[in-house]
Protein backbone atom coordinates (compact mmCIF):
# COMPACT_ATOMS: atom_id res chain seq x y z
CA UNK A 1 0.00 0.00 0.00
CA UNK A 2 2.86 2.33 0.92
CA UNK A 3 4.67 1.48 -2.31
CA UNK A 4 1.48 2.01 -4.29
CA UNK A 5 1.10 5.48 -2.77
CA UNK A 6 4.73 6.37 -3.57
CA UNK A 7 4.22 5.45 -7.23
CA UNK A 8 0.87 7.26 -7.35
CA UNK A 9 2.33 10.45 -5.91
CA UNK A 10 5.27 10.29 -8.32
CA UNK A 11 2.96 9.73 -11.26
CA UNK A 12 0.75 12.64 -10.20
CA UNK A 13 3.72 14.95 -9.73
CA UNK A 14 5.13 13.88 -13.10
CA UNK A 15 1.84 14.91 -14.70
CA UNK A 16 2.06 18.30 -13.05
CA UNK A 17 5.75 18.68 -13.80
CA UNK A 18 5.44 18.00 -17.50
CA UNK A 19 2.33 20.24 -17.72
CA UNK A 20 0.19 17.34 -18.87
CA UNK A 21 -2.56 17.92 -16.34
CA UNK A 22 -2.36 21.66 -16.90
CA UNK A 23 -2.90 21.13 -20.61
CA UNK A 24 -5.78 18.75 -20.02
CA UNK A 25 -7.42 21.10 -17.53
CA UNK A 26 -6.91 24.03 -19.90
CA UNK A 27 -8.51 22.18 -22.81
CA UNK A 28 -11.44 21.06 -20.67
CA UNK A 29 -11.96 24.58 -19.25
CA UNK A 30 -11.91 26.01 -22.75
CA UNK A 31 -14.43 23.51 -24.09
CA UNK A 32 -16.64 23.73 -21.02
CA UNK A 33 -16.83 27.52 -21.12
CA UNK A 34 -17.53 27.70 -24.84
CA UNK A 35 -20.21 25.03 -24.56
CA UNK A 36 -21.78 26.83 -21.62
CA UNK A 37 -21.95 30.14 -23.45
CA UNK A 38 -23.20 28.53 -26.64
CA UNK A 39 -25.63 26.38 -24.70
CA UNK A 40 -27.20 29.21 -22.75
CA UNK A 41 -28.14 31.14 -25.89
CA UNK A 42 -31.04 28.92 -27.06
CA UNK A 43 -32.05 27.90 -23.55
CA UNK A 44 -33.45 31.28 -22.69
CA UNK A 45 -36.09 31.17 -25.41
CA UNK A 46 -37.13 27.53 -25.12
CA UNK A 47 -37.38 27.68 -21.39
CA UNK A 48 -35.23 24.65 -20.64
CA UNK A 49 -33.00 24.73 -17.57
CA UNK A 50 -29.62 26.09 -18.80
CA UNK A 51 -27.80 23.77 -16.43
CA UNK A 52 -29.50 20.78 -18.02
CA UNK A 53 -28.44 22.00 -21.46
CA UNK A 54 -24.87 22.43 -20.20
CA UNK A 55 -24.91 18.93 -18.71
CA UNK A 56 -26.00 17.42 -22.02
CA UNK A 57 -23.33 19.36 -23.94
CA UNK A 58 -20.58 18.48 -21.48
CA UNK A 59 -21.58 14.81 -21.42
CA UNK A 60 -21.53 14.65 -25.21
CA UNK A 61 -18.09 16.25 -25.22
CA UNK A 62 -16.67 14.12 -22.41
CA UNK A 63 -17.64 10.90 -24.05
CA UNK A 64 -15.16 11.59 -26.87
CA UNK A 65 -12.55 13.72 -25.21
CA UNK A 66 -11.96 12.04 -21.84
CA UNK A 67 -11.28 8.55 -23.23
CA UNK A 68 -8.80 10.05 -25.67
CA UNK A 69 -7.03 12.02 -22.96
CA UNK A 70 -6.94 9.05 -20.61
CA UNK A 71 -5.48 6.75 -23.27
CA UNK A 72 -2.88 9.32 -24.28
CA UNK A 73 -1.84 9.57 -20.67
CA UNK A 74 -1.60 5.87 -19.93
CA UNK A 75 -0.76 3.99 -23.11
CA UNK A 76 3.00 4.28 -22.62
CA UNK A 77 3.05 4.19 -18.82
CA UNK A 78 4.61 0.72 -18.75
CA UNK A 79 5.98 0.07 -22.24
CA UNK A 80 7.54 3.55 -22.27
CA UNK A 81 9.41 2.92 -19.04
CA UNK A 82 10.53 -0.49 -20.28
CA UNK A 83 11.78 1.09 -23.50
CA UNK A 84 13.57 3.97 -21.78
CA UNK A 85 15.17 1.57 -19.32
CA UNK A 86 13.81 3.01 -16.08
CA UNK A 87 11.60 -0.03 -15.45
CA UNK A 88 14.61 -2.32 -15.13
CA UNK A 89 15.85 -0.46 -12.08
CA UNK A 90 12.40 0.06 -10.57
CA UNK A 91 11.67 -3.67 -10.66
CA UNK A 92 14.72 -4.43 -8.53
CA UNK A 93 13.19 -2.32 -5.75
CA UNK A 94 11.02 -3.85 -3.05
CA UNK A 95 7.64 -3.34 -4.68
CA UNK A 96 5.37 -5.63 -6.63
CA UNK A 97 4.39 -5.22 -10.24
CA UNK A 98 0.81 -4.76 -9.10
CA UNK A 99 1.99 -1.82 -6.97
CA UNK A 100 3.47 -0.19 -10.06
CA UNK A 101 0.33 -0.62 -12.16
CA UNK A 102 -2.16 0.35 -9.47
CA UNK A 103 0.02 3.26 -8.36
CA UNK A 104 0.15 4.59 -11.89
CA UNK A 105 -3.59 4.08 -12.20
CA UNK A 106 -4.33 6.05 -9.03
CA UNK A 107 -1.91 8.87 -9.88
CA UNK A 108 -3.10 9.30 -13.46
CA UNK A 109 -6.78 9.01 -12.61
CA UNK A 110 -6.34 11.57 -9.88
CA UNK A 111 -4.64 14.00 -12.26
CA UNK A 112 -7.18 13.54 -15.01
CA UNK A 113 -9.99 13.71 -12.43
CA UNK A 114 -8.73 17.02 -11.11
CA UNK A 115 -8.47 18.38 -14.65
CA UNK A 116 -12.11 17.31 -15.16
CA UNK A 117 -13.20 18.98 -11.94
CA UNK A 118 -11.48 22.22 -12.93
CA UNK A 119 -12.89 22.07 -16.46
CA UNK A 120 -16.48 21.34 -15.57
CA UNK A 121 -16.25 23.43 -12.41
CA UNK A 122 -15.47 26.48 -14.52
CA UNK A 123 -18.70 25.91 -16.42
CA UNK A 124 -20.62 25.62 -13.15
CA UNK A 125 -19.05 28.82 -11.85
CA UNK A 126 -20.10 30.70 -14.95
CA UNK A 127 -23.68 29.50 -14.49
CA UNK A 128 -23.69 30.36 -10.79
CA UNK A 129 -22.35 33.85 -11.41
CA UNK A 130 -24.80 34.21 -14.26
CA UNK A 131 -27.57 33.86 -11.67
CA UNK A 132 -28.91 30.53 -12.91
CA UNK A 133 -31.25 28.84 -10.49
CA UNK A 134 -31.61 25.13 -10.98
CA UNK A 135 -32.80 21.92 -9.33
CA UNK A 136 -30.37 19.88 -11.32
CA UNK A 137 -27.16 20.38 -9.38
CA UNK A 138 -27.32 16.74 -8.34
CA UNK A 139 -27.20 15.82 -12.03
CA UNK A 140 -24.15 18.03 -12.43
CA UNK A 141 -22.38 16.34 -9.53
CA UNK A 142 -23.27 13.03 -11.15
CA UNK A 143 -21.78 14.27 -14.43
CA UNK A 144 -18.49 15.19 -12.78
CA UNK A 145 -18.36 11.91 -10.85
CA UNK A 146 -19.17 9.72 -13.83
CA UNK A 147 -16.69 11.68 -15.99
CA UNK A 148 -13.94 10.88 -13.51
CA UNK A 149 -15.07 7.25 -13.63
CA UNK A 150 -15.02 7.32 -17.45
CA UNK A 151 -11.48 8.68 -17.30
CA UNK A 152 -10.56 5.89 -14.89
CA UNK A 153 -11.98 3.28 -17.29
CA UNK A 154 -9.75 4.44 -20.11
CA UNK A 155 -6.69 4.90 -17.90
CA UNK A 156 -7.16 1.26 -16.87
CA UNK A 157 -7.58 0.21 -20.52
CA UNK A 158 -4.49 2.22 -21.45
CA UNK A 159 -2.46 0.47 -18.77
CA UNK A 160 -3.59 -2.94 -20.02
CA UNK A 161 -2.55 -1.86 -23.53
CA UNK A 162 0.75 -0.64 -22.14
CA UNK A 163 1.51 -4.00 -20.57
CA UNK A 164 1.17 -5.85 -23.86
CA UNK A 165 3.56 -4.88 -26.66
CA UNK A 166 7.33 -4.47 -26.72
CA UNK A 167 7.22 -1.12 -28.54
CA UNK A 168 5.59 2.18 -27.70
CA UNK A 169 4.45 2.67 -31.27
CA UNK A 170 2.49 -0.58 -31.15
CA UNK A 171 0.89 0.53 -27.90
CA UNK A 172 -0.08 3.86 -29.47
CA UNK A 173 -1.73 2.12 -32.41
CA UNK A 174 -3.53 -0.25 -30.08
CA UNK A 175 -4.75 2.62 -27.90
CA UNK A 176 -6.12 4.49 -30.90
CA UNK A 177 -7.85 1.32 -32.08
CA UNK A 178 -9.50 0.80 -28.71
CA UNK A 179 -10.71 4.40 -28.63
CA UNK A 180 -12.08 4.13 -32.15
CA UNK A 181 -13.87 0.85 -31.45
CA UNK A 182 -15.40 1.70 -28.11
CA UNK A 183 -16.28 5.34 -28.67
CA UNK A 184 -17.18 5.56 -32.34
CA UNK A 185 -17.44 2.27 -34.22
CA UNK A 186 -19.52 0.52 -31.56
CA UNK A 187 -22.32 3.08 -31.74
CA UNK A 188 -22.24 3.19 -35.51
CA UNK A 189 -22.43 -0.58 -35.71
CA UNK A 190 -25.31 -0.61 -33.25
CA UNK A 191 -27.13 2.04 -35.24
CA UNK A 192 -26.48 0.14 -38.44
CA UNK A 193 -27.82 -3.03 -36.90
CA UNK A 194 -30.96 -1.23 -35.76
CA UNK A 195 -31.59 0.24 -39.19
CA UNK A 196 -30.98 -3.04 -40.97
CA UNK A 197 -33.14 -4.85 -38.48
CA UNK A 198 -36.01 -2.41 -38.88
CA UNK A 199 -36.91 -2.69 -35.21
CA UNK A 200 -38.01 -6.31 -35.54
CA UNK A 201 -35.52 -8.60 -33.84
CA UNK A 202 -33.68 -6.28 -31.48
CA UNK A 203 -35.92 -5.65 -28.50
CA UNK A 204 -35.54 -2.62 -26.22
CA UNK A 205 -33.99 -4.71 -23.47
CA UNK A 206 -31.42 -6.26 -25.82
CA UNK A 207 -30.61 -2.82 -27.17
CA UNK A 208 -30.25 -1.39 -23.68
CA UNK A 209 -28.01 -4.25 -22.65
CA UNK A 210 -25.83 -3.64 -25.69
CA UNK A 211 -25.56 0.01 -24.67
CA UNK A 212 -24.82 -0.95 -21.11
CA UNK A 213 -21.81 -3.14 -21.89
CA UNK A 214 -20.01 -0.31 -23.69
CA UNK A 215 -18.41 2.12 -21.23
CA UNK A 216 -19.07 5.20 -23.38
CA UNK A 217 -22.74 4.33 -23.70
CA UNK A 218 -23.03 3.45 -20.04
CA UNK A 219 -21.67 6.92 -19.35
CA UNK A 220 -24.30 8.45 -21.64
CA UNK A 221 -27.02 6.47 -19.86
CA UNK A 222 -26.00 7.85 -16.51
CA UNK A 223 -25.92 11.44 -17.67
CA UNK A 224 -28.60 11.73 -20.32
CA UNK A 225 -31.35 9.64 -18.80
CA UNK A 226 -30.88 9.95 -15.07
CA UNK A 227 -32.72 13.22 -14.52
CA UNK A 228 -36.01 14.44 -15.91
CA UNK A 229 -34.89 17.90 -17.09
CA UNK A 230 -31.71 16.52 -18.60
CA UNK A 231 -33.71 13.92 -20.50
CA UNK A 232 -35.86 16.72 -21.86
CA UNK A 233 -32.82 18.71 -22.88
CA UNK A 234 -31.30 15.63 -24.51
CA UNK A 235 -34.55 14.96 -26.34
CA UNK A 236 -35.08 11.51 -24.93
CA UNK A 237 -38.44 9.96 -24.27
CA UNK A 238 -38.78 8.67 -20.74
CA UNK A 239 -39.85 5.18 -21.67
CA UNK A 240 -36.87 4.70 -24.03
CA UNK A 241 -34.48 3.68 -21.36
CA UNK A 242 -36.33 1.69 -18.82
CA UNK A 243 -35.30 -1.54 -17.21
CA UNK A 244 -31.56 -2.13 -17.38
CA UNK A 245 -30.73 1.53 -17.80
CA UNK A 246 -32.24 2.36 -14.47
CA UNK A 247 -30.41 2.70 -11.25
CA UNK A 248 -26.95 1.40 -10.74
CA UNK A 249 -26.49 -0.84 -13.76
CA UNK A 250 -24.45 1.70 -15.80
CA UNK A 251 -22.32 2.47 -12.75
CA UNK A 252 -21.65 -1.24 -12.23
CA UNK A 253 -20.71 -1.50 -15.90
CA UNK A 254 -18.18 1.33 -15.58
CA UNK A 255 -16.86 -0.21 -12.36
CA UNK A 256 -16.25 -3.49 -14.15
CA UNK A 257 -14.58 -1.65 -17.02
CA UNK A 258 -12.11 -0.29 -14.47
CA UNK A 259 -11.38 -3.48 -12.55
CA UNK A 260 -11.21 -6.03 -15.36
CA UNK A 261 -8.61 -4.17 -17.47
CA UNK A 262 -6.57 -3.50 -14.33
CA UNK A 263 -6.54 -7.18 -13.38
CA UNK A 264 -5.67 -7.98 -16.98
CA UNK A 265 -2.83 -5.43 -16.93
CA UNK A 266 -1.37 -6.88 -13.74
CA UNK A 267 -1.55 -10.42 -15.12
CA UNK A 268 0.12 -9.44 -18.38
CA UNK A 269 2.81 -7.38 -16.71
CA UNK A 270 3.66 -10.09 -14.19
CA UNK A 271 4.47 -12.50 -16.99
CA UNK A 272 6.61 -10.02 -18.85
CA UNK A 273 10.37 -10.46 -18.66
CA UNK A 274 12.21 -7.19 -18.77
CA UNK B 1 25.72 -16.35 8.84
CA UNK B 2 29.22 -15.52 7.67
CA UNK B 3 29.85 -18.93 6.15
CA UNK B 4 26.63 -19.21 4.18
CA UNK B 5 27.04 -18.17 0.58
CA UNK B 6 25.40 -14.81 -0.07
CA UNK B 7 24.82 -15.85 -3.65
CA UNK B 8 24.36 -19.46 -4.69
CA UNK B 9 23.63 -20.70 -8.20
CA UNK B 10 23.28 -24.37 -9.05
CA UNK B 11 23.05 -25.59 -12.64
CA UNK B 12 21.29 -22.45 -13.80
CA UNK B 13 20.23 -22.33 -17.44
CA UNK B 14 18.41 -19.48 -19.15
CA UNK B 15 17.43 -19.70 -22.79
CA UNK B 16 16.49 -16.81 -25.06
CA UNK B 17 15.11 -17.72 -28.48
CA UNK B 18 16.66 -21.18 -28.39
CA UNK B 19 20.08 -19.90 -27.40
CA UNK B 20 21.49 -20.46 -23.96
CA UNK B 21 22.35 -17.06 -22.55
CA UNK B 22 23.43 -18.79 -19.36
CA UNK B 23 24.27 -22.46 -19.64
CA UNK B 24 24.31 -24.83 -16.66
CA UNK B 25 26.16 -22.33 -14.50
CA UNK B 26 27.06 -22.95 -10.88
CA UNK B 27 28.61 -20.31 -8.68
CA UNK B 28 28.77 -19.42 -5.04
CA UNK B 29 29.87 -16.17 -3.54
CA UNK B 30 30.45 -15.84 0.18
CA UNK B 31 29.23 -12.94 2.23
CA UNK B 32 31.72 -10.10 2.03
CA UNK B 33 33.43 -11.50 -1.02
CA UNK B 34 33.89 -9.32 -4.06
CA UNK B 35 33.76 -10.91 -7.45
CA UNK B 36 34.73 -9.55 -10.83
CA UNK B 37 32.67 -10.95 -13.65
CA UNK B 38 34.48 -11.02 -16.98
CA UNK B 39 33.48 -12.14 -20.42
CA UNK B 40 33.12 -11.09 -24.01
CA UNK B 41 30.09 -9.11 -25.16
CA UNK B 42 27.12 -11.43 -25.06
CA UNK B 43 28.83 -13.91 -22.73
CA UNK B 44 25.81 -13.77 -20.44
CA UNK B 45 27.09 -11.43 -17.74
CA UNK B 46 24.05 -9.17 -17.75
CA UNK B 47 21.69 -12.13 -17.93
CA UNK B 48 23.46 -13.65 -14.94
CA UNK B 49 23.02 -10.40 -12.99
CA UNK B 50 19.36 -10.22 -13.97
CA UNK B 51 18.88 -13.81 -12.82
CA UNK B 52 20.42 -13.01 -9.46
CA UNK B 53 18.18 -9.94 -9.15
CA UNK B 54 15.10 -11.99 -9.98
CA UNK B 55 14.29 -9.88 -13.04
CA UNK B 56 14.30 -13.00 -15.18
CA UNK B 57 13.52 -16.51 -14.02
CA UNK B 58 15.84 -19.40 -14.80
CA UNK B 59 14.61 -22.19 -17.08
CA UNK B 60 16.55 -24.71 -15.03
CA UNK B 61 18.49 -24.72 -11.80
CA UNK B 62 18.39 -23.07 -8.40
CA UNK B 63 19.25 -19.58 -7.29
CA UNK B 64 19.48 -18.46 -3.68
CA UNK B 65 20.28 -14.91 -2.65
CA UNK B 66 20.86 -14.47 1.08
CA UNK B 67 19.19 -17.84 1.46
CA UNK B 68 16.06 -16.97 -0.51
CA UNK B 69 14.79 -17.41 -4.02
CA UNK B 70 15.10 -14.05 -5.79
CA UNK B 71 12.13 -14.09 -8.14
CA UNK B 72 9.50 -15.14 -5.64
CA UNK B 73 6.90 -12.38 -5.72
CA UNK B 74 6.51 -10.12 -2.73
CA UNK B 75 9.88 -11.05 -1.36
CA UNK B 76 10.63 -7.50 -0.31
CA UNK B 77 12.99 -8.40 2.47
CA UNK B 78 15.66 -9.71 0.10
CA UNK B 79 15.19 -6.90 -2.39
CA UNK B 80 15.71 -4.33 0.35
CA UNK B 81 19.16 -5.82 0.81
CA UNK B 82 20.08 -5.74 -2.87
CA UNK B 83 21.66 -2.82 -4.65
CA UNK B 84 21.87 -2.71 -8.42
CA UNK B 85 23.58 -0.41 -10.87
CA UNK B 86 22.43 -1.35 -14.39
CA UNK B 87 24.73 -1.20 -17.39
CA UNK B 88 22.86 1.57 -19.20
CA UNK B 89 21.23 3.40 -16.37
CA UNK B 90 18.19 5.51 -17.15
CA UNK B 91 16.38 7.87 -14.83
CA UNK B 92 13.21 9.90 -14.99
CA UNK B 93 14.41 12.91 -16.95
CA UNK B 94 12.06 15.43 -15.42
CA UNK B 95 13.34 14.93 -11.89
CA UNK B 96 16.44 16.39 -10.28
CA UNK B 97 19.15 14.18 -8.82
CA UNK B 98 17.96 14.81 -5.28
CA UNK B 99 14.33 14.08 -6.19
CA UNK B 100 15.33 10.88 -7.95
CA UNK B 101 17.28 9.68 -4.95
CA UNK B 102 14.44 10.64 -2.58
CA UNK B 103 11.97 8.66 -4.71
CA UNK B 104 14.12 5.54 -4.56
CA UNK B 105 14.88 6.11 -0.88
CA UNK B 106 11.16 6.08 -0.07
CA UNK B 107 10.76 2.78 -1.88
CA UNK B 108 13.66 1.25 0.02
CA UNK B 109 12.59 2.82 3.31
CA UNK B 110 15.88 4.59 3.60
CA UNK B 111 15.73 7.76 5.74
CA UNK B 112 15.37 10.79 3.46
CA UNK B 113 17.60 12.78 5.77
CA UNK B 114 20.49 10.53 4.73
CA UNK B 115 20.16 11.23 1.00
CA UNK B 116 22.31 14.35 1.10
CA UNK B 117 25.13 12.34 2.67
CA UNK B 118 24.93 9.70 -0.07
CA UNK B 119 24.93 12.37 -2.78
CA UNK B 120 27.99 13.89 -1.19
CA UNK B 121 29.65 10.49 -1.03
CA UNK B 122 29.38 10.07 -4.80
CA UNK B 123 30.31 13.71 -5.38
CA UNK B 124 26.98 14.98 -6.64
CA UNK B 125 26.19 17.58 -3.97
CA UNK B 126 26.63 20.52 -6.32
CA UNK B 127 24.44 19.05 -9.04
CA UNK B 128 21.79 17.67 -6.69
CA UNK B 129 19.11 20.09 -7.83
CA UNK B 130 19.88 19.93 -11.51
CA UNK B 131 17.54 17.96 -13.73
CA UNK B 132 18.81 14.47 -14.51
CA UNK B 133 18.27 15.14 -18.24
CA UNK B 134 21.12 17.67 -18.04
CA UNK B 135 23.49 15.19 -16.36
CA UNK B 136 26.59 13.92 -18.11
CA UNK B 137 27.22 10.19 -18.45
CA UNK B 138 29.57 10.27 -15.48
CA UNK B 139 27.04 12.08 -13.31
CA UNK B 140 24.33 9.59 -14.21
CA UNK B 141 26.67 6.78 -13.31
CA UNK B 142 27.34 8.39 -9.94
CA UNK B 143 23.65 8.89 -9.30
CA UNK B 144 23.25 5.24 -10.23
CA UNK B 145 25.80 4.27 -7.63
CA UNK B 146 24.07 6.53 -5.10
CA UNK B 147 20.75 4.74 -5.55
CA UNK B 148 22.49 1.37 -5.33
CA UNK B 149 23.83 2.38 -1.92
CA UNK B 150 20.35 3.10 -0.53
CA UNK B 151 19.13 0.78 2.17
CA UNK B 152 22.68 -0.28 3.10
CA UNK B 153 22.62 -3.33 0.83
CA UNK B 154 24.24 -6.62 1.75
CA UNK B 155 24.65 -7.58 -1.91
CA UNK B 156 25.62 -5.11 -4.58
CA UNK B 157 25.46 -5.83 -8.31
CA UNK B 158 27.40 -3.39 -10.47
CA UNK B 159 27.10 -3.92 -14.22
CA UNK B 160 29.95 -2.14 -16.03
CA UNK B 161 30.07 0.56 -13.39
CA UNK B 162 33.11 2.53 -14.55
CA UNK B 163 32.23 3.12 -18.19
CA UNK B 164 32.09 6.84 -18.81
CA UNK B 165 33.96 7.78 -15.65
CA UNK B 166 37.21 9.70 -15.87
CA UNK B 167 40.28 8.26 -14.08
CA UNK B 168 39.79 10.42 -11.01
CA UNK B 169 36.20 9.32 -10.59
CA UNK B 170 37.19 5.73 -11.20
CA UNK B 171 39.58 5.88 -8.29
CA UNK B 172 36.91 7.48 -6.12
CA UNK B 173 34.51 4.79 -7.26
CA UNK B 174 36.83 1.95 -6.29
CA UNK B 175 37.48 3.65 -2.96
CA UNK B 176 33.77 3.43 -2.24
CA UNK B 177 33.73 -0.19 -3.38
CA UNK B 178 36.61 -1.01 -1.04
CA UNK B 179 34.88 0.67 1.91
CA UNK B 180 31.79 -1.40 1.20
CA UNK B 181 33.87 -4.56 1.02
CA UNK B 182 35.33 -3.75 4.40
CA UNK B 183 31.79 -3.41 5.74
CA UNK B 184 31.15 -6.97 4.57
CA UNK B 185 29.06 -6.19 1.51
CA UNK B 186 29.09 -8.83 -1.22
CA UNK B 187 29.90 -7.18 -4.52
CA UNK B 188 29.55 -8.50 -8.03
CA UNK B 189 31.14 -6.27 -10.60
CA UNK B 190 31.16 -6.85 -14.31
CA UNK B 191 33.60 -4.96 -16.44
CA UNK B 192 35.82 -4.85 -19.47
CA UNK B 193 38.44 -2.72 -17.79
CA UNK B 194 40.75 -5.57 -16.86
CA UNK B 195 43.65 -3.53 -15.57
CA UNK B 196 41.36 -1.81 -13.09
CA UNK B 197 39.93 -5.04 -11.80
CA UNK B 198 43.33 -6.57 -11.27
CA UNK B 199 44.01 -4.04 -8.55
CA UNK B 200 40.57 -3.95 -7.01
CA UNK B 201 38.94 -7.33 -6.79
CA UNK B 202 39.75 -10.54 -5.05
CA UNK B 203 37.86 -13.23 -6.93
CA UNK B 204 37.57 -13.41 -10.68
CA UNK B 205 34.95 -15.27 -12.67
CA UNK B 206 35.35 -15.60 -16.42
CA UNK B 207 32.38 -16.43 -18.61
CA UNK B 208 32.25 -17.54 -22.20
CA UNK B 209 29.09 -18.21 -24.19
CA UNK B 210 27.00 -18.54 -21.03
CA UNK B 211 29.39 -20.95 -19.31
CA UNK B 212 31.71 -20.31 -16.44
CA UNK B 213 35.18 -21.16 -17.73
CA UNK B 214 37.39 -20.08 -14.84
CA UNK B 215 37.04 -18.74 -11.34
CA UNK B 216 39.38 -17.98 -8.47
CA UNK B 217 41.79 -15.35 -7.23
CA UNK B 218 44.28 -13.97 -9.69
CA UNK B 219 46.96 -16.21 -8.17
CA UNK B 220 44.72 -19.27 -8.60
CA UNK B 221 44.19 -18.36 -12.20
CA UNK B 222 47.91 -17.82 -12.78
CA UNK B 223 48.66 -21.21 -11.31
CA UNK B 224 46.02 -22.90 -13.40
CA UNK B 225 46.90 -21.16 -16.64
CA UNK B 226 50.63 -21.73 -16.02
CA UNK B 227 51.52 -19.00 -18.44
CA UNK B 228 55.21 -18.19 -18.97
CA UNK B 229 56.81 -15.42 -16.98
CA UNK B 230 58.64 -12.65 -18.77
CA UNK B 231 61.86 -11.24 -17.36
CA UNK B 232 63.60 -8.27 -18.86
CA UNK B 233 67.31 -7.94 -18.20
CA UNK B 234 69.17 -4.68 -18.51
CA UNK B 235 72.93 -5.11 -18.74
CA UNK B 236 75.80 -2.65 -18.83
CA UNK B 237 76.12 -0.99 -22.27
CA UNK B 238 77.22 -3.39 -24.98
CA UNK B 239 77.20 -6.44 -22.73
CA UNK B 240 73.91 -7.87 -24.01
CA UNK B 241 75.47 -10.46 -26.30
CA UNK B 242 77.87 -11.69 -23.63
CA UNK B 243 75.04 -11.98 -21.21
CA UNK B 244 72.84 -13.92 -23.63
CA UNK B 245 75.38 -16.73 -23.72
CA UNK B 246 74.99 -17.36 -20.01
CA UNK B 247 71.21 -17.91 -20.10
CA UNK B 248 70.35 -21.42 -18.82
CA UNK B 249 68.69 -24.17 -20.88
CA UNK B 250 64.93 -24.09 -21.44
CA UNK B 251 64.66 -20.31 -21.36
CA UNK B 252 63.86 -18.41 -24.53
CA UNK B 253 66.01 -15.38 -24.93
CA UNK B 254 65.37 -12.47 -27.22
CA UNK B 255 67.71 -9.50 -27.66
CA UNK B 256 66.11 -6.06 -27.82
CA UNK B 257 69.26 -3.98 -28.22
CA UNK B 258 72.89 -4.14 -27.12
CA UNK B 259 72.03 -3.94 -23.43
CA UNK B 260 68.54 -5.43 -23.16
CA UNK B 261 67.27 -9.05 -23.15
CA UNK B 262 63.80 -10.50 -22.89
CA UNK B 263 63.51 -13.92 -21.27
CA UNK B 264 60.45 -16.14 -21.45
CA UNK B 265 60.36 -19.04 -19.00
CA UNK B 266 57.92 -21.35 -17.24
CA UNK B 267 56.76 -19.74 -14.01
CA UNK B 268 58.06 -22.57 -11.78
CA UNK B 269 61.62 -21.85 -12.93
CA UNK B 270 61.43 -18.17 -11.99
CA UNK B 271 63.42 -18.33 -8.71
CA UNK B 272 65.84 -20.81 -10.20
CA UNK B 273 66.70 -18.61 -13.13
CA UNK B 274 66.93 -15.45 -11.02
CA UNK B 275 69.35 -17.14 -8.63
CA UNK B 276 71.45 -18.34 -11.55
CA UNK B 277 71.53 -14.89 -13.12
CA UNK B 278 72.50 -13.09 -9.94
CA UNK B 279 75.46 -15.37 -9.33
CA UNK B 280 76.79 -15.94 -12.87
CA UNK B 281 76.03 -12.71 -14.72
CA UNK B 282 77.87 -9.80 -13.08
CA UNK B 283 77.13 -7.55 -16.10
CA UNK B 284 73.52 -7.30 -14.95
CA UNK B 285 72.27 -3.82 -14.10
CA UNK B 286 68.55 -4.34 -13.57
CA UNK B 287 65.79 -6.96 -13.82
CA UNK B 288 62.12 -6.43 -14.43
CA UNK B 289 59.76 -9.34 -13.80
CA UNK B 290 56.43 -9.34 -15.56
CA UNK B 291 53.86 -11.84 -14.27
CA UNK B 292 50.98 -12.71 -16.57
CA UNK B 293 48.46 -9.88 -16.26
CA UNK B 294 44.74 -10.37 -15.90
CA UNK B 295 44.54 -9.43 -19.54
CA UNK B 296 46.90 -12.31 -20.48
CA UNK B 297 44.96 -14.71 -18.27
CA UNK B 298 41.66 -13.58 -19.68
CA UNK B 299 42.84 -14.10 -23.25
CA UNK B 300 44.27 -17.47 -22.31
CA UNK B 301 41.04 -18.76 -20.78
CA UNK B 302 38.89 -17.30 -23.53
CA UNK B 303 41.04 -19.10 -26.11
CA UNK B 304 41.05 -22.37 -24.25
CA UNK B 305 37.40 -22.16 -23.38
CA UNK B 306 37.63 -25.15 -21.06
CA UNK B 307 35.64 -25.70 -17.92
CA UNK B 308 37.60 -25.42 -14.67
Amino acid sequence: MRELAIIAIKEFRDGIRNRWFLGAAGALILFSLSLTFLGSAPAGTVGVDPLAVTIVSLASLSVFLLPLMALLLSYDALVGEVERGTMLLLLTYPLSRADIILGKFVGQTLGLGLATVFGFGSAALVLVFGGVESDNWMAFVMLVGSSILLGAVFVALGLAISAMPRQRSAAAALAFGVWLCLVIVYDMALLGALVADGGEGISTSVFNTLLLVNPADAFRMINLSGFEDVRAAAGLVVSDLEGVADGFAPLVSLGLWVTVPLIFAVMLFRRKQI
Amino acid sequence: MPNNPAILLQGVTKTYDGQNAVDDLSLDVLAGESVALLGHNGAGKTTLIKLILGLVRPDKGNIRILGREPSSPGDDKTRCQLGYLPENIAFYNGMSGAETLAFFARLKRHPLSDCARILARVGLSDAAHKRVSHYSKGMRQRLGLAQALLGNPRVLMLDEPTTGLDPELRTAFYDIVRELEEDGVTIILSSHALTELEAHTRKIVIMRKGCLIASGTIDDLRRRANLPVHIRLITRPGMGAACAEKIPEGVTCERINDHGLDLTLPSERKIDVLRHLSTTVPELDDVDIKLPSLNDLYMHFQKEGVAP
